[in-house]
Protein backbone atom coordinates (compact mmCIF):
# COMPACT_ATOMS: atom_id res chain seq x y z
CA UNK A 1 0.00 0.00 0.00
CA UNK A 2 2.63 2.06 1.13
CA UNK A 3 4.37 1.91 -1.76
CA UNK A 4 1.18 2.83 -3.83
CA UNK A 5 0.90 6.06 -2.50
CA UNK A 6 4.72 6.54 -2.78
CA UNK A 7 4.19 5.77 -6.72
CA UNK A 8 1.44 7.63 -7.15
CA UNK A 9 3.45 11.21 -5.49
CA UNK A 10 6.11 10.16 -7.84
CA UNK A 11 4.13 10.29 -10.56
CA UNK A 12 2.34 13.36 -9.28
CA UNK A 13 5.59 15.35 -9.00
CA UNK A 14 6.98 14.26 -12.49
CA UNK A 15 3.58 15.48 -14.20
CA UNK A 16 3.63 18.86 -12.09
CA UNK A 17 6.62 19.59 -12.63
CA UNK A 18 7.07 18.85 -16.42
CA UNK A 19 3.51 20.61 -16.94
CA UNK A 20 4.88 23.72 -15.22
CA UNK A 21 7.72 23.39 -17.60
CA UNK A 22 5.26 23.71 -20.20
CA UNK A 23 3.72 26.48 -19.11
CA UNK A 24 7.23 29.13 -18.39
CA UNK A 25 8.12 27.18 -22.05
CA UNK A 26 5.54 28.78 -24.06
CA UNK A 27 6.69 32.36 -21.78
CA UNK A 28 10.45 31.77 -22.40
CA UNK A 29 9.59 31.24 -26.06
CA UNK A 30 7.54 34.75 -26.49
CA UNK A 31 10.46 36.23 -24.77
CA UNK A 32 13.21 35.18 -26.96
CA UNK A 33 11.55 35.13 -30.03
CA UNK A 34 10.56 38.86 -29.25
CA UNK A 35 14.04 39.64 -28.34
CA UNK A 36 15.70 37.71 -31.47
CA UNK A 37 13.36 40.33 -33.38
CA UNK A 38 13.69 43.40 -31.40
CA UNK A 39 10.28 43.36 -29.29
CA UNK A 40 9.84 43.08 -25.45
CA UNK A 41 7.67 40.00 -25.57
CA UNK A 42 5.32 40.25 -23.02
CA UNK A 43 5.31 42.67 -20.05
CA UNK A 44 2.13 43.55 -19.17
CA UNK A 45 0.53 40.12 -16.68
CA UNK A 46 2.76 40.60 -13.70
CA UNK A 47 6.74 42.06 -13.09
CA UNK A 48 8.45 41.06 -16.90
CA UNK A 49 5.25 39.58 -18.27
CA UNK A 50 5.69 36.47 -15.73
CA UNK A 51 2.06 35.84 -14.85
CA UNK A 52 1.57 35.39 -18.99
CA UNK A 53 1.23 31.79 -18.78
CA UNK A 54 -1.26 31.46 -16.12
CA UNK A 55 -3.49 34.45 -17.65
CA UNK A 56 -3.68 32.60 -21.00
CA UNK A 57 -4.88 29.78 -19.37
CA UNK A 58 -7.46 30.87 -17.21
CA UNK A 59 -8.70 32.68 -20.79
CA UNK A 60 -8.64 29.50 -22.89
CA UNK A 61 -10.18 27.79 -20.20
CA UNK A 62 -13.04 29.37 -19.95
CA UNK A 63 -13.81 29.95 -23.11
CA UNK A 64 -16.77 28.04 -24.92
CA UNK A 65 -16.32 24.94 -26.58
CA UNK A 66 -17.31 24.94 -30.35
CA UNK A 67 -17.91 21.81 -32.05
CA UNK A 68 -18.92 22.34 -35.94
CA UNK A 69 -21.85 21.23 -36.68
CA UNK A 70 -20.65 18.72 -39.74
CA UNK A 71 -18.10 17.11 -37.18
CA UNK A 72 -17.46 13.66 -36.43
CA UNK A 73 -18.98 14.42 -32.90
CA UNK A 74 -17.14 11.53 -30.49
CA UNK A 75 -13.95 11.62 -32.70
CA UNK A 76 -13.80 15.37 -32.99
CA UNK A 77 -13.62 15.23 -28.67
CA UNK A 78 -11.51 12.78 -28.55
CA UNK A 79 -8.50 13.48 -30.61
CA UNK A 80 -7.14 15.99 -28.74
CA UNK A 81 -7.08 13.36 -25.46
CA UNK A 82 -5.22 10.47 -27.39
CA UNK A 83 -2.55 13.00 -28.98
CA UNK A 84 -2.09 14.20 -25.08
CA UNK A 85 -2.09 11.24 -23.60
CA UNK A 86 -0.08 8.99 -25.63
CA UNK A 87 2.49 12.31 -25.73
CA UNK A 88 2.30 12.15 -21.83
CA UNK A 89 2.36 7.95 -21.42
CA UNK A 90 5.88 8.93 -22.57
CA UNK A 91 7.77 10.78 -19.21
CA UNK A 92 6.83 7.41 -17.51
CA UNK A 93 10.07 5.29 -19.11
CA UNK A 94 12.40 8.50 -18.17
CA UNK A 95 15.12 8.15 -15.83
CA UNK A 96 15.04 12.27 -14.16
CA UNK A 97 18.34 10.66 -12.31
CA UNK A 98 20.64 7.62 -11.41
CA UNK A 99 17.43 6.42 -9.02
CA UNK A 100 14.31 8.62 -9.93
CA UNK A 101 12.85 6.59 -12.64
CA UNK A 102 8.77 6.07 -12.88
CA UNK A 103 9.06 2.90 -14.26
CA UNK A 104 11.86 1.31 -15.35
CA UNK A 105 11.16 -0.56 -18.44
CA UNK A 106 13.40 -2.76 -20.19
CA UNK A 107 12.37 -1.32 -23.75
CA UNK A 108 12.11 2.10 -22.54
CA UNK A 109 13.22 3.18 -25.95
CA UNK A 110 11.12 1.23 -28.09
CA UNK A 111 8.13 2.39 -25.63
CA UNK A 112 8.29 5.63 -26.47
CA UNK A 113 8.73 5.07 -30.68
CA UNK A 114 5.50 3.02 -30.05
CA UNK A 115 3.17 5.22 -28.14
CA UNK A 116 4.70 8.49 -30.68
CA UNK A 117 3.11 6.23 -33.52
CA UNK A 118 0.16 6.04 -31.96
CA UNK A 119 -0.40 9.69 -31.17
CA UNK A 120 0.14 10.40 -34.56
CA UNK A 121 -3.85 8.74 -34.47
CA UNK A 122 -4.83 11.88 -32.58
CA UNK A 123 -3.89 14.41 -35.49
CA UNK A 124 -5.43 12.72 -38.33
CA UNK A 125 -8.79 12.08 -36.65
CA UNK A 126 -8.64 15.72 -35.50
CA UNK A 127 -7.81 16.98 -39.07
CA UNK A 128 -10.67 13.80 -40.80
CA UNK A 129 -13.30 14.69 -37.92
CA UNK A 130 -13.34 18.21 -38.32
CA UNK A 131 -14.94 18.08 -42.06
CA UNK A 132 -12.98 21.03 -43.12
CA UNK A 133 -10.54 20.72 -46.31
CA UNK A 134 -8.08 22.21 -44.27
CA UNK A 135 -8.28 20.39 -41.36
CA UNK A 136 -8.03 17.50 -43.19
CA UNK A 137 -4.96 18.75 -45.53
CA UNK A 138 -3.31 19.64 -42.39
CA UNK A 139 -3.81 16.02 -40.84
CA UNK A 140 -2.94 14.53 -43.46
CA UNK A 141 0.10 16.57 -44.53
CA UNK A 142 1.34 15.72 -40.47
CA UNK A 143 0.21 12.21 -40.42
CA UNK A 144 2.85 11.73 -43.56
CA UNK A 145 5.54 14.08 -42.05
CA UNK A 146 5.71 12.07 -38.88
CA UNK A 147 5.59 8.73 -40.73
CA UNK A 148 8.60 9.80 -42.80
CA UNK A 149 10.62 11.24 -40.11
CA UNK A 150 9.97 8.21 -37.43
CA UNK A 151 12.16 6.39 -39.73
CA UNK A 152 15.23 8.22 -39.42
CA UNK A 153 14.57 8.97 -35.66
CA UNK A 154 14.72 5.70 -35.02
CA UNK A 155 17.90 4.91 -37.63
CA UNK A 156 19.98 7.71 -35.45
CA UNK A 157 18.65 5.99 -32.25
CA UNK A 158 19.56 2.02 -33.33
CA UNK A 159 23.19 3.44 -33.64
CA UNK A 160 23.22 4.31 -30.04
CA UNK A 161 21.11 0.82 -28.92
CA UNK A 162 23.88 -1.03 -30.66
CA UNK A 163 26.52 0.79 -29.13
CA UNK A 164 25.12 0.92 -25.60
CA UNK A 165 24.06 -2.99 -26.21
CA UNK A 166 20.71 -2.23 -24.64
CA UNK A 167 16.89 -0.36 -24.69
CA UNK A 168 17.29 0.35 -21.11
CA UNK A 169 17.02 3.97 -21.18
CA UNK A 170 18.97 3.90 -17.76
CA UNK A 171 21.46 1.28 -19.08
CA UNK A 172 22.27 3.63 -22.43
CA UNK A 173 23.35 6.47 -20.00
CA UNK A 174 25.34 4.35 -17.77
CA UNK A 175 26.92 3.14 -21.22
CA UNK A 176 27.48 6.23 -22.64
CA UNK A 177 29.34 7.35 -19.34
CA UNK A 178 31.69 4.60 -19.12
CA UNK A 179 32.98 5.73 -23.22
CA UNK A 180 35.85 7.62 -23.90
CA UNK A 181 33.95 10.56 -24.49
CA UNK A 182 31.08 10.12 -22.30
CA UNK A 183 28.59 10.97 -25.02
CA UNK A 184 27.20 9.97 -28.03
CA UNK A 185 27.00 13.43 -30.17
CA UNK A 186 30.78 12.81 -30.51
CA UNK A 187 31.74 9.40 -31.98
CA UNK A 188 28.26 9.61 -33.63
CA UNK A 189 28.00 13.05 -34.91
CA UNK A 190 26.42 12.16 -37.94
CA UNK A 191 23.17 10.09 -36.09
CA UNK A 192 22.93 13.09 -33.70
CA UNK A 193 22.57 15.19 -36.55
CA UNK A 194 20.02 13.28 -37.69
CA UNK A 195 18.28 12.83 -34.51
CA UNK A 196 18.10 16.84 -34.38
CA UNK A 197 16.21 17.47 -37.55
CA UNK A 198 14.40 14.45 -37.03
CA UNK A 199 12.71 15.37 -33.71
CA UNK A 200 11.88 19.06 -35.13
CA UNK A 201 10.05 17.29 -38.08
CA UNK A 202 8.61 14.33 -35.47
CA UNK A 203 6.70 17.22 -33.06
CA UNK A 204 5.80 19.66 -36.03
CA UNK A 205 7.83 22.16 -35.22
CA UNK A 206 9.40 25.33 -37.29
CA UNK A 207 11.06 24.61 -39.73
CA UNK A 208 8.93 21.91 -40.49
CA UNK A 209 5.52 23.31 -39.27
CA UNK A 210 3.95 22.56 -42.33
CA UNK A 211 0.76 20.69 -40.87
CA UNK A 212 -0.12 24.06 -39.02
CA UNK A 213 1.23 26.54 -41.98
CA UNK A 214 -0.95 29.99 -41.50
CA UNK A 215 -0.10 30.86 -45.28
CA UNK A 216 -1.61 27.76 -46.81
CA UNK A 217 -3.86 25.93 -44.49
CA UNK A 218 -5.11 28.72 -41.71
CA UNK A 219 -3.99 26.23 -39.20
CA UNK A 220 -4.23 23.29 -40.27
CA UNK A 221 -5.23 20.16 -38.37
CA UNK A 222 -6.15 23.02 -35.39
CA UNK A 223 -9.00 24.63 -37.44
CA UNK A 224 -12.06 24.01 -36.11
CA UNK A 225 -10.96 23.36 -32.63
CA UNK A 226 -11.49 26.38 -30.34
CA UNK A 227 -11.11 26.63 -26.46
CA UNK A 228 -9.49 24.09 -23.84
CA UNK A 229 -9.19 21.28 -26.95
CA UNK A 230 -7.09 23.39 -28.86
CA UNK A 231 -5.29 24.37 -25.22
CA UNK A 232 -4.73 20.33 -25.60
CA UNK A 233 -3.06 19.95 -28.49
CA UNK A 234 -0.77 22.62 -27.35
CA UNK A 235 0.05 21.35 -24.10
CA UNK A 236 0.75 17.68 -26.17
CA UNK A 237 3.35 19.61 -28.52
CA UNK A 238 5.02 21.35 -25.51
CA UNK A 239 5.30 18.12 -23.86
CA UNK A 240 6.59 16.60 -26.87
CA UNK A 241 9.20 18.71 -27.50
CA UNK A 242 10.19 18.00 -23.92
CA UNK A 243 10.29 14.45 -24.60
CA UNK A 244 12.62 14.87 -27.63
CA UNK A 245 14.88 16.96 -25.48
CA UNK A 246 15.04 14.17 -22.54
CA UNK A 247 15.59 11.40 -25.24
CA UNK A 248 18.51 13.67 -26.73
CA UNK A 249 19.76 14.33 -23.44
CA UNK A 250 20.08 11.09 -22.56
CA UNK A 251 20.27 9.13 -25.61
CA UNK A 252 23.54 11.79 -27.14
CA UNK A 253 24.47 13.74 -24.57
CA UNK A 254 25.13 11.42 -21.20
CA UNK A 255 21.86 12.09 -19.63
CA UNK A 256 22.15 13.07 -15.83
CA UNK A 257 26.42 12.40 -15.93
CA UNK A 258 28.70 14.10 -16.94
CA UNK A 259 32.01 13.12 -18.90
CA UNK A 260 34.61 11.11 -16.60
CA UNK A 261 37.26 13.79 -18.52
CA UNK A 262 35.58 16.85 -17.06
CA UNK A 263 35.42 14.58 -13.85
CA UNK A 264 39.07 14.46 -14.15
CA UNK A 265 40.20 17.79 -14.34
CA UNK A 266 37.10 19.39 -12.00
CA UNK A 267 36.80 16.95 -9.78
CA UNK A 268 34.13 19.08 -7.48
CA UNK A 269 31.55 18.97 -10.61
CA UNK A 270 30.41 15.17 -9.39
CA UNK A 271 29.12 16.46 -6.10
CA UNK A 272 26.19 18.42 -8.33
CA UNK A 273 23.07 16.34 -8.63
CA UNK A 274 22.38 14.45 -11.59
CA UNK A 275 19.20 16.21 -12.14
CA UNK A 276 20.93 19.43 -12.57
CA UNK A 277 23.16 18.49 -15.61
CA UNK A 278 20.03 16.50 -17.26
CA UNK A 279 18.24 19.74 -16.58
CA UNK A 280 20.62 21.85 -17.95
CA UNK A 281 21.00 19.92 -21.11
CA UNK A 282 17.08 19.56 -21.48
CA UNK A 283 16.95 23.39 -21.24
CA UNK A 284 19.65 23.54 -23.89
CA UNK A 285 18.08 21.77 -26.37
CA UNK A 286 14.46 23.59 -25.82
CA UNK A 287 16.23 26.52 -26.49
CA UNK A 288 17.32 25.16 -29.94
CA UNK A 289 13.98 24.75 -30.62
CA UNK A 290 13.16 27.75 -29.88
CA UNK A 291 15.82 29.85 -31.43
CA UNK A 292 15.67 27.48 -35.15
CA UNK A 293 11.75 28.54 -34.91
CA UNK A 294 12.72 32.33 -34.81
CA UNK A 295 15.41 32.06 -36.86
CA UNK A 296 14.57 29.77 -39.92
CA UNK A 297 11.97 30.40 -42.88
CA UNK A 298 9.48 27.57 -42.77
CA UNK A 299 10.38 24.77 -45.63
CA UNK A 300 8.21 23.49 -48.51
CA UNK A 301 6.17 20.36 -48.05
CA UNK A 302 8.36 18.54 -50.91
CA UNK A 303 11.54 19.81 -49.78
CA UNK A 304 10.64 18.39 -46.35
CA UNK A 305 9.60 14.79 -47.34
CA UNK A 306 12.86 15.08 -49.95
CA UNK A 307 15.44 15.84 -46.91
CA UNK A 308 13.59 13.03 -45.23
CA UNK A 309 13.87 10.09 -47.21
CA UNK A 310 16.48 11.14 -49.78
CA UNK A 311 19.19 12.81 -46.88
CA UNK A 312 18.30 11.61 -43.53
CA UNK A 313 17.20 8.25 -43.61
CA UNK A 314 20.57 7.33 -45.98
CA UNK A 315 22.44 9.46 -42.85
CA UNK A 316 20.57 7.49 -40.40
CA UNK A 317 22.01 4.30 -42.38
CA UNK A 318 25.58 5.37 -42.73
CA UNK A 319 25.61 6.03 -39.34
CA UNK A 320 23.89 2.65 -38.38
CA UNK A 321 26.89 0.74 -40.74
CA UNK A 322 29.70 3.34 -38.96
CA UNK A 323 28.48 2.18 -35.21
CA UNK A 324 27.95 -1.52 -36.21
CA UNK A 325 32.14 -1.98 -37.42
CA UNK A 326 33.77 0.23 -34.64
CA UNK A 327 31.32 -2.18 -32.49
CA UNK A 328 32.74 -5.13 -34.35
CA UNK A 329 36.45 -3.85 -34.70
CA UNK A 330 35.84 -2.67 -30.90
CA UNK A 331 37.34 0.71 -31.55
CA UNK B 1 -6.83 -10.96 -10.93
CA UNK B 2 -4.52 -11.71 -13.57
CA UNK B 3 -7.12 -13.88 -15.31
CA UNK B 4 -10.04 -11.88 -14.65
CA UNK B 5 -7.97 -8.99 -16.52
CA UNK B 6 -7.18 -11.80 -19.32
CA UNK B 7 -11.03 -12.30 -19.46
CA UNK B 8 -11.81 -8.89 -19.95
CA UNK B 9 -9.10 -8.72 -22.73
CA UNK B 10 -10.17 -11.55 -24.62
CA UNK B 11 -14.41 -10.57 -24.42
CA UNK B 12 -13.59 -7.21 -25.61
CA UNK B 13 -11.02 -7.99 -28.20
CA UNK B 14 -13.98 -10.25 -29.46
CA UNK B 15 -16.51 -7.45 -29.30
CA UNK B 16 -14.31 -5.11 -31.00
CA UNK B 17 -13.70 -7.36 -33.84
CA UNK B 18 -17.55 -7.56 -34.36
CA UNK B 19 -17.79 -3.57 -34.27
CA UNK B 20 -14.94 -3.53 -36.76
CA UNK B 21 -16.73 -5.96 -39.57
CA UNK B 22 -19.85 -4.17 -38.66
CA UNK B 23 -19.33 -0.51 -39.18
CA UNK B 24 -20.76 1.20 -42.50
CA UNK B 25 -17.99 3.68 -42.04
CA UNK B 26 -14.66 2.46 -43.32
CA UNK B 27 -12.71 5.11 -41.02
CA UNK B 28 -14.53 3.96 -37.76
CA UNK B 29 -14.10 0.13 -38.64
CA UNK B 30 -10.29 1.49 -39.36
CA UNK B 31 -10.33 2.69 -36.15
CA UNK B 32 -11.92 -0.46 -34.58
CA UNK B 33 -9.07 -2.29 -35.87
CA UNK B 34 -6.29 0.17 -33.99
CA UNK B 35 -8.01 -0.69 -30.54
CA UNK B 36 -7.79 -4.25 -31.80
CA UNK B 37 -4.32 -4.05 -32.34
CA UNK B 38 -3.50 -2.18 -28.79
CA UNK B 39 -5.38 -5.04 -27.07
CA UNK B 40 -3.67 -7.38 -28.95
CA UNK B 41 0.13 -5.74 -27.78
CA UNK B 42 -1.69 -6.45 -23.93
CA UNK B 43 -1.91 -9.81 -24.71
CA UNK B 44 1.83 -9.69 -25.56
CA UNK B 45 2.59 -8.65 -22.08
CA UNK B 46 0.67 -11.11 -20.20
CA UNK B 47 3.18 -13.66 -22.01
CA UNK B 48 6.01 -11.43 -20.63
CA UNK B 49 6.49 -10.61 -24.11
CA UNK B 50 7.12 -6.77 -23.62
CA UNK B 51 9.54 -6.20 -26.78
CA UNK B 52 6.74 -8.15 -29.28
CA UNK B 53 4.11 -5.78 -27.78
CA UNK B 54 5.75 -3.03 -28.49
CA UNK B 55 6.47 -3.96 -31.80
CA UNK B 56 3.34 -4.95 -32.86
CA UNK B 57 2.21 -1.45 -31.47
CA UNK B 58 5.03 -0.09 -33.61
CA UNK B 59 4.37 -2.18 -36.97
CA UNK B 60 1.20 -2.97 -36.80
CA UNK B 61 -0.82 0.31 -35.35
CA UNK B 62 1.69 2.47 -36.11
CA UNK B 63 3.02 2.17 -39.28
CA UNK B 64 0.23 -0.42 -41.53
CA UNK B 65 -2.99 1.26 -40.27
CA UNK B 66 -1.97 4.51 -40.91
CA UNK B 67 -1.09 3.36 -44.82
CA UNK B 68 -4.60 1.59 -44.46
CA UNK B 69 -5.89 4.89 -43.15
CA UNK B 70 -4.54 6.60 -45.98
CA UNK B 71 -5.72 4.69 -48.53
CA UNK B 72 -9.63 5.25 -47.03
CA UNK B 73 -9.18 8.42 -47.22
CA UNK B 74 -7.47 8.73 -50.74
CA UNK B 75 -10.28 6.59 -52.26
CA UNK B 76 -12.58 9.01 -50.06
CA UNK B 77 -15.20 6.24 -49.54
CA UNK B 78 -17.64 7.62 -47.14
CA UNK B 79 -19.87 4.55 -47.13
CA UNK B 80 -19.33 1.25 -48.13
CA UNK B 81 -21.29 -0.18 -51.06
CA UNK B 82 -24.03 -2.06 -50.30
CA UNK B 83 -24.26 -4.56 -52.73
CA UNK B 84 -24.33 -8.54 -52.79
CA UNK B 85 -21.54 -10.13 -51.49
CA UNK B 86 -19.75 -13.66 -51.79
CA UNK B 87 -20.25 -14.49 -48.03
CA UNK B 88 -24.20 -14.10 -48.54
CA UNK B 89 -24.37 -17.31 -50.96
CA UNK B 90 -24.86 -20.50 -48.93
CA UNK B 91 -21.69 -21.44 -51.06
CA UNK B 92 -19.62 -18.50 -49.79
CA UNK B 93 -21.20 -19.48 -46.36
CA UNK B 94 -20.48 -23.07 -46.28
CA UNK B 95 -16.65 -22.48 -47.50
CA UNK B 96 -16.13 -19.78 -44.54
CA UNK B 97 -17.62 -22.25 -41.65
CA UNK B 98 -15.77 -24.93 -42.78
CA UNK B 99 -11.76 -22.70 -43.09
CA UNK B 100 -12.74 -21.51 -40.01
CA UNK B 101 -13.46 -24.66 -38.35
CA UNK B 102 -10.29 -26.08 -40.10
CA UNK B 103 -8.42 -23.25 -38.70
CA UNK B 104 -9.80 -23.76 -35.43
CA UNK B 105 -8.80 -27.21 -35.06
CA UNK B 106 -5.58 -26.91 -35.77
CA UNK B 107 -4.88 -24.18 -33.48
CA UNK B 108 -6.24 -26.38 -30.96
CA UNK B 109 -4.65 -29.18 -31.73
CA UNK B 110 -0.85 -27.57 -31.88
CA UNK B 111 -1.28 -25.95 -28.21
CA UNK B 112 2.26 -26.12 -26.42
CA UNK B 113 2.11 -25.64 -22.87
CA UNK B 114 5.90 -24.89 -22.10
CA UNK B 115 8.54 -24.81 -24.47
CA UNK B 116 11.27 -27.14 -24.48
CA UNK B 117 14.93 -27.27 -24.94
CA UNK B 118 17.53 -24.12 -23.56
CA UNK B 119 14.84 -21.43 -23.59
CA UNK B 120 13.39 -21.96 -20.27
CA UNK B 121 11.68 -19.56 -18.56
CA UNK B 122 14.55 -19.07 -16.27
CA UNK B 123 17.16 -18.27 -18.77
CA UNK B 124 14.42 -15.84 -19.85
CA UNK B 125 14.27 -14.24 -16.58
CA UNK B 126 17.79 -13.78 -16.32
CA UNK B 127 18.87 -12.38 -19.58
CA UNK B 128 15.15 -10.41 -20.03
CA UNK B 129 13.57 -11.53 -23.25
CA UNK B 130 14.29 -8.67 -25.80
CA UNK B 131 17.83 -10.16 -25.59
CA UNK B 132 16.59 -13.67 -25.24
CA UNK B 133 14.69 -13.10 -28.63
CA UNK B 134 17.51 -10.96 -30.10
CA UNK B 135 20.05 -13.69 -29.24
CA UNK B 136 18.24 -17.05 -30.60
CA UNK B 137 17.20 -14.73 -34.33
CA UNK B 138 20.85 -13.97 -35.20
CA UNK B 139 22.41 -17.11 -33.77
CA UNK B 140 19.98 -19.78 -34.72
CA UNK B 141 17.95 -18.52 -37.54
CA UNK B 142 20.41 -16.18 -39.36
CA UNK B 143 19.77 -17.34 -42.66
CA UNK B 144 15.77 -16.57 -42.21
CA UNK B 145 16.32 -13.27 -40.95
CA UNK B 146 18.79 -12.35 -43.60
CA UNK B 147 16.19 -14.06 -46.65
CA UNK B 148 13.42 -11.65 -44.87
CA UNK B 149 15.55 -8.66 -44.99
CA UNK B 150 16.30 -8.95 -48.53
CA UNK B 151 12.42 -9.85 -49.01
CA UNK B 152 11.19 -6.63 -47.62
CA UNK B 153 13.80 -4.45 -49.57
CA UNK B 154 13.30 -5.66 -52.96
CA UNK B 155 9.31 -4.06 -52.84
CA UNK B 156 11.24 -0.68 -51.36
CA UNK B 157 13.57 -0.94 -54.54
CA UNK B 158 10.07 -1.57 -56.73
CA UNK B 159 8.17 1.13 -54.97
CA UNK B 160 11.51 3.58 -55.78
CA UNK B 161 11.48 2.44 -59.87
CA UNK B 162 7.90 2.83 -60.19
CA UNK B 163 8.21 6.29 -58.37
CA UNK B 164 11.00 7.02 -60.82
CA UNK B 165 9.09 6.21 -63.86
CA UNK B 166 6.16 8.36 -62.89
CA UNK B 167 8.30 11.16 -62.83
Amino acid sequence: MIELIIIFIKTAVVFGVVLAHVAYTTYAERKIIGRAQARMGPMEVGPYGLLQPIADFIKIFFKEDIVPMNAEKVLFQIAPLIVLVFTMINLTVIPFDRNFILADLNIGLLFILASASVAVYGIILAGWSSNSRYSFLGGLRSASQVLSYEIALGLSLAGVVLSAGSLNLREIVIAQHNTVFGVYAIPQIIGFIVFVISAFAETNRAPFDLPEAETELVAGYLTEYSAFRYALFFLAEYVAMYIMAFLCALCFLGGWTIPKFIIDILPFLEKVPGILWFAIKVYAFIFLYIWVRATLPRYRFDQLLNIGWKVLIPAGIVNLLIVAFIKRLGL
Amino acid sequence: MIYLIFAYFCASMIGITLMALTRKNPVHSVLWLLLLFLHIAVLYLFLNAEFLAVVQVIVYAGAILVMFLFTVFLLGAKELPKGKRYTDLPEGKALIGLSLTGVFIGAFSSITTAWKGKYTIEYIEKIGNTKALGVMLFNEYPLAVFLLGIILLIPMIAVAVIAWRAK
